[in-house]
């Protein structure tokens, strides 16, 4: 298992990222796509933007970007009001279930 | 570089009932014997099978099945479109004379495990494809105010022209209003948006100039081909109300084939939500952005069948890896004349656009009669 995995697991979001590119890598991997330098973790604000969503029965999906680059697909809390296009989401909480990982969004 | 051409198909009717593979592959083969005579087992020097299906060596047992014994037999598999994969790998035996005839069949089963891509982790809990589905829809409405009745209408023409397919899943046709009460999925999705996962299979006979006439005598030529994989996961797309996939392969196929969108008379569009027919036929060039709806509108009132004839993957049935092989099929058909009651008059340049995984690699082929 990989450190994304193994910290997503305790709930934590961390950022992969080549020190020598001074970039973001996503999605996580052991090395940098552009130079293949490797991969060292840091742990997100959790602070990101929805690009797009849709609605799935009472619950929100939403397509958001954190640090510019990293983009998911994550559920906003249930009885949120209507997202909107770049309103800023707090990344809630995140785990992982079976293979799929889960990411639980507010918004801020 | 040898010209490659089209010589030779079979079908099976696409259906959703659970199938072996290895009776798929058999009788699509054995219908594209059936259909050319002059075809031996010995002549083919290439057997290409393109599936997602978990099955090992199936090019081998195919091969064993159909009494041939090729220089190369493989599987190829790309997702959604490891059909026109297939067809670009037999191309290229053929193009540099490594072979002169290649076999390529399309096969899935109904519950191909192609339908979910599980590396992808940036879709979290949402690896369905209706949910990617669903964020390229939102997109296009919001971008284009593209209305539920003007999606509906892409379904309903499918189907319309999916009546007059003898493979298609099925023959039913649908009412706008029907389809606009169809079962809700997401907010933006409904069960009529969607194509069906089908088992099915669809095989070619490719090629090379110096055979070509021995075997058909209305051989249609591989003019063009362009592809472009730009990513495997959903959210590295720029824009989800267009398909930069799509956008960058057909230029390599156009300019390939020295043609442009306006020599297209008929097109296969890779429609597996009734919105990516609509993002398809506006980044193809074929209908200007934002314009595709009144396109399809229009083609719909008219009966005009220049966009999937066959009924497209919504009326047809997916079968994933055999439904790049059927678009290229019904485009052969359409160019040699023989599309029966499908037949758009004076076809001479066809385009398929087969594509995978919410457009993360897109693939288009111009053929010429």
């Amino acid at each position: 298992m990989n450190i994304f995995e193994s910290e997503l697991k305790k709930g934590n979001f961390m950022i992969p990222e080549c020190p020598k590119c001074n970039d973001v890598v996503w999605p996580p991997s052991d090395y940098c796509s552009h130079c293949f330098g490797k991969i060292k973790w840091r742990k997100s604000d959790g602070v990101g933007k929805i690009l797009e969503f849709s609605k799935n029965k009472d619950a929100f999906f939403c397509l958001v970007e954190f640090e510019k680059k990293i983009r998911v697909l994550g559920t906003l809390k249930i009885n949120s009001k209507t997202p909107k296009i770049q309103k800023k989401v707090k990344l809630e909480s995140c785990s992982m279930n079976g293979k799929n990982y889960n990411f639980t969004l507010v918004l801020i | 570089m040898n010209n490659v051409a089209i010589t030779g198909y079979g079908n099976t009717k696409f259906s959703t009932e659970e199938i072996p593979i290895e009776s798929l592959m058999l009788e699509a083969t054995k219908s594209l014997f059936d259909q050319n005579s002059n075809l031996n087992q010995k002549d083919i020097d290439a057997v290409l099978v393109a599936t997602n299906d978990n099955s090992k060596y199936l090019a081998s047992i195919l091969s064993e099945l159909a009494g041939i014994q090729p220089k190369a037999a493989h599987t190829v598999e790309s997702l959604c479109n490891s059909g026109t994969n297939g067809i670009v790998s037999a191309y290229s035996y053929i193009a540099s004379g490594l072979g002169n005839v290649a076999l390529v069949v399309g096969v899935e089963r109904r519950n191909s495990p192609g339908q979910i891509l599980e590396w992808d982790i940036s879709r979290g809990e949402y690896k369905h494809p209706i949910f990617w589905g669903s964020i390229f829809t939102k997109s296009h409405k919001r971008k284009f105010s593209t209305t539920e009745e003007e999606l509906a209408i892409v379904s309903a023409k499918n189907h319309k022209n999916a009546r007059d397919n003898p493979f298609a899943y099925s023959n039913k046709v649908y009412s706008i209003d029907e389809l606009m009460n169809s079962k809700i999925l997401t907010e933006d999705l409904r069960v009529s948006d969607c194509s069906r996962p089908c088992s099915g299979a669809s095989a070619v006979l490719l090629c090379s100039e110096k055979v070509a006439s021995k075997i058909s005598e209305t051989p249609v030529w591989i003019k063009g081909i362009g592809q472009k994989t730009l990513s495997a996961g959903f959210t590295k797309s720029q824009d989800f109300s267009s398909m930069t996939s799509t956008i960058e392969a057909s230029k390599i196929a156009f300019e390939m084939a020295k043609m442009n969108a306006e020599d297209v008379d008929v097109a296969e569009i890779h429609d597996a939500f009734t919105v990516c027919e609509l993002m398809a036929i506006e980044d193809l060039g074929l209908v200007e952005k934002g314009q595709g709806a009144q396109f399809v509108k229009t083609l719909y009132e008219t009966e005009d069948r220049k966009i999937n004839p066959r009924g497209g993957l919504i009326g047809a049935g997916h079968p994933l890896g055999a439904t790049g092989i059927a678009q290229v099929i019904e485009t052969t058909q359409q160019l040699q004349g023989k599309a029966e009651k499908r037949q758009i008059e004076n076809a001479r340049i066809g385009l398929i656009h087969n594509m995978s995984a919410a457009a993360t690699s897109s693939t288009v082929l111009l053929l010429e009669s």
